[in-house]
């Protein structure tokens, strides 16, 4: 396969070459675009959300829409949106990060991305079969077992396909970690991007079996009779709050710690400082993985467990500040005295500090489980999570894209819409979130349809619509942003930060091999040792060999495929029978397609040195 | 080349005799397993009370399952630092679920 793809290639060879790529930076790609697709989609749902809520006993639309609109905005947000960004990002970006030329299963990666996107699809697809999910991004059972229609088995089958799917992405970024690191590359001289994205491979490892378990059980009690959570057969309702929950907390993390680690590259990368407490930000990420999966109960505060579980729950939910401040005062003591550039990328960055940190303060408010019964179910939680999750993981996507684009796709974004949008985005951000918490101290509750007037709720309620259609606006602009870069974008150098990591060494976007001859890590910051010591770019590790790439396949696709018809025949054989054979037949599909993948032995190609050789350095 | 020879024969006797230390290990934890799991039967068999049947019984298991890892599977053997750190961490989630679903759902 030759590696100087110059010609044009038509419009089915590209689309063939994408869904049977296993190119980690295609996937990547794909993952982002994805997840773009559906942050629009989301926030869509959140627009008709608060067009309902800018005036009150507004019927802008029914009761049982808005239970749909608030199940699918939170469901496609975290799910579809947020989640595969940040593993797109990861994907692309880790193993330029630690030098490796892929990821340690390429197969296995383009199955993650394909049974995600065909989740999310069939998520989407309960439109139009009769209802969306309606019973909150969290389907507490019973109300999940009462919800009439299929929405809640759209929901169940789409999260567990695209749940595989994740859980395939976080062993494959382990291993990956583990095994591939580049000579000298050791785990202390790792860039924080690809810490934080192995410490979140960890708690996917361990979270999302709790939610495949506590999904199957919801399964079965839909669409099969049994009673896990059916109290009058002698089920506990209970039991899903916890296992969503103990996969639902860390899933917060798994968000969150990405961006962290977003934002400890572009900070000092941006103020020419290596980052301030290296250390400690790798122990302060461990730590908060670890606390965070001792947490979970204090979204059950109010659920009655105690006392004792309470306190316990409510000392280890406060106990995560500490990490979580050493982490601030680090962002904050790499700024100082250093030289700082504001660029897009930056301003995220600096904007995230202090709206993340009034988050994490809300956090702690509502850790304390005795004020938590006051705030419990209002728009103060409202505005907590979405202080933490947009002020810290949508700022910290938004600075990624800016940050990286050049080395995915070759082309600076544009500097002044980039500014644009972030002012937008970002007073359309505080506007819309900071009176809730008012709104919710004065006793608002979340997920109503509607309030009444003269309760002092209304002019809260329109500032926050409007702030909601300033970030809509930003959005927007980012959008026009990458349209107009992909049309007249300046074509980026390899290094246009003046960068400290190793992506930044090779050009952009990166070959497919990544790395020509493995680079020679010397230390924290490898390119930017390189460069102050004159020589400006990467010493090799190896001389020049062949260099082995896996062979694309249509076989995960093929298998998601599979997978996607069996999911409709789960759905609908509760309706009709016959619907079994879509089951047997999907099934058939993708366990079929597992069997020629086993048996069929691809080793996979090389592409030579001469070969190499011949395109110029 | 005849020094190759000797070299390479001096590794072997040091390779041979390490894997004739491993294999004794190996033996002796096989037998201790099936003693283990005889014992286990054993204590069913005689009557004993449940509630010292039971915490035996799991004593039991868990060494078991300690040999089948460290010495079957060679965690103990050196660069298994990753796997055996994780595979704790996931028994650390894992005892964490179950301890609070017997407190605080269950009791």
């Amino acid at each position: 396969m030759s590696i100087a793809a110059t010609q044009n290639r038509g419009f089915g060879a590209t689309l063939w070459d994408y869904l049977t790529t296993v190119d980690h930076k295609k996937i990547g790609n794909m993952y982002i675009a994805a997840g773009a697709f559906f942050f629009l989609i989301g926030g869509l749902e959140a627009l008709i959300i608060r067009i309902q809520l800018i005036k009150p006993e507004n019927d802008f639309i029914t009761a049982g829409l808005y239970n749909e609109m608030i199940t699918m905005h939170g469901t496609t947000m975290i799910f579809f949106a947020a989640t595969p960004i940040l593993i797109g990002f990861m994907n692309a970006i880790m193993p330029l990060q630690i030098g490796a030329r892929d990821v340690a299963f390429p197969f296995l990666n383009a199955l993650g991305f394909w049974l995600f996107l065909f989740g999310g699809i069939l998520l989407n697809l309960s439109w139009i079969f009769g209802g969306a999910p309606d019973a909150g991004w969290t389907s507490y059972a019973p109300l999940s077992l009462q919800s009439p229609g299929h929405g809640v088995d759209f929901y169940v089958m789409g999260l567990q396909l695209s749940g595989a799917g994740t859980l395939m992405g976080g062993i494959n970024f382990i291993v990956t970690i583990v095994t591939m690191r580049a000579p000298g590359m050791t785990y202390m001289r790792m860039p924080l991007f690809s810490w934080t994205t192995f410490v979140t491979s960890i708690l996917i490892l361990f979270a999302f079996p709790a939610l495949t378990v506590g999904l199957f059980l919801l399964m079965f009690d839909r669409m099969f009779g049994s009673a896990f959570f059916d109290v009058a057969l002698g089920g506990n309702a209970i039991i899903w709050q916890h296992l969503f929950w103990i996969f639902g907390h860390p899933e917060v993390y798994i968000l969150i710690l990405p961006a962290f680690g977003i934002f400890s590259e572009i900070i000092p990368a941006f103020s020419k400082k290596r980052l301030f407490g290296y250390t400690s930000m790798v122990f302060a990420t461990f730590l908060i993985a670890f606390l965070g999966f001792m947490v979970w109960a204090h979204h059950m505060f109010t659920v009655g467990l105690g006392p004792v579980a309470n306190a316990i729950f409510a000392v280890a939910t406060m106990a995560i500040a500490v990490p979580t401040g050493i982490k601030i005062f680090n962002w904050l003591a790499t700024m100082w005295g250093g030289s700082i550039t504001i660029n897009s990328a930056m301003l995220w960055a600096l904007a995230f500090i202090p709206s993340f940190t009034i988050g994490g303060m809300t956090g702690v408010m509502l850790g304390a489980a005795s004020a938590d019964y006051q705030y419990h179910d209002t728009y103060f939680v409202v505005a907590h999570f979405h202080y933490v999750i947009v002020g810290g993981v949508v700022f910290g996507i938004f600075a990624a894209t800016h940050y990286w684009y050049p080395k995915l796709f070759g082309r600076i974004l544009n500097e002044g819409m980039g500014k644009l949008a972030f002012w937008l985005f970002f007073i359309g951000f505080h506007l819309t979130f900071f009176i809730q918490h008012f709104l919710g101290l004065m006793g608002m509750p979340r997920r109503y349809w509607v309030f009444l007037e003269g309760q002092g709720l209304d002019t809260g309620n329109l500032i926050s619509t409007l702030g909601a259609f300033l970030m809509g606006l930003g959005t927007i602009v980012v959008l026009i942003n990458v349209i107009y870069t992909a049309v007249k974008g300046e074509k980026a150098p390899a290094d246009p930060w003046d960068a400290r990591t190793l992506e930044w060494s090779i050009p952009s976007p990166p070959p497919e091999y990544n790395f020509k001859k493995l680079p020679l890590v010397r230390g924290l910051d490898p390119l930017w040792i390189e460069k102050t010591e004159g020589k400006g770019k990467m010493t090799a590790a190896e001389p020049a060999v062949d260099i082995h790439m896996p062979n694309g396949s249509i076989f995960p696709f093929i298998m998601t495929i599979g997978f996607f018809i069996a999911s409709l025949g789960f759905i609908f054989q509760v309706d009709n029978h016959l619907w079994l054979l879509a089951v047997y037949f999907g099934m058939a599909l993708a366990l079929g397609t597992m069997l020629a993948r086993s048996l069929k032995d691809d080793h996979g190609h090389h592409i030579h040195k001469e070969e190499l050789e011949r395109e110029a350095d | 080349m005849n020094n190759d020879n000797m070299n390479i024969d001096k590794i072997n006797s040091f390779q041979k005799q390490q894997n004739k230390e491993e294999m004794k290990k190996q033996i002796i934890t096989f037998v201790l397993m099936i003693a283990f799991t005889v014992v286990a039967f054993a204590v069913v068999a005689s009557g004993l009370e449940a509630i010292y049947a039971v915490p035996l019984i799991l004593i039991l298991a868990v060494v078991q399952v300690g040999f089948q890892f460290y010495y079957f599977m060679h965690m103990k053997d050196e660069g298994h630092e990753v796997p055996s750190s994780l595979i704790f961490g996931g028994i650390w989630v894992a005892v964490l679920t179950i301890l609070t679903m017997t407190t605080i759902i269950w009791w």
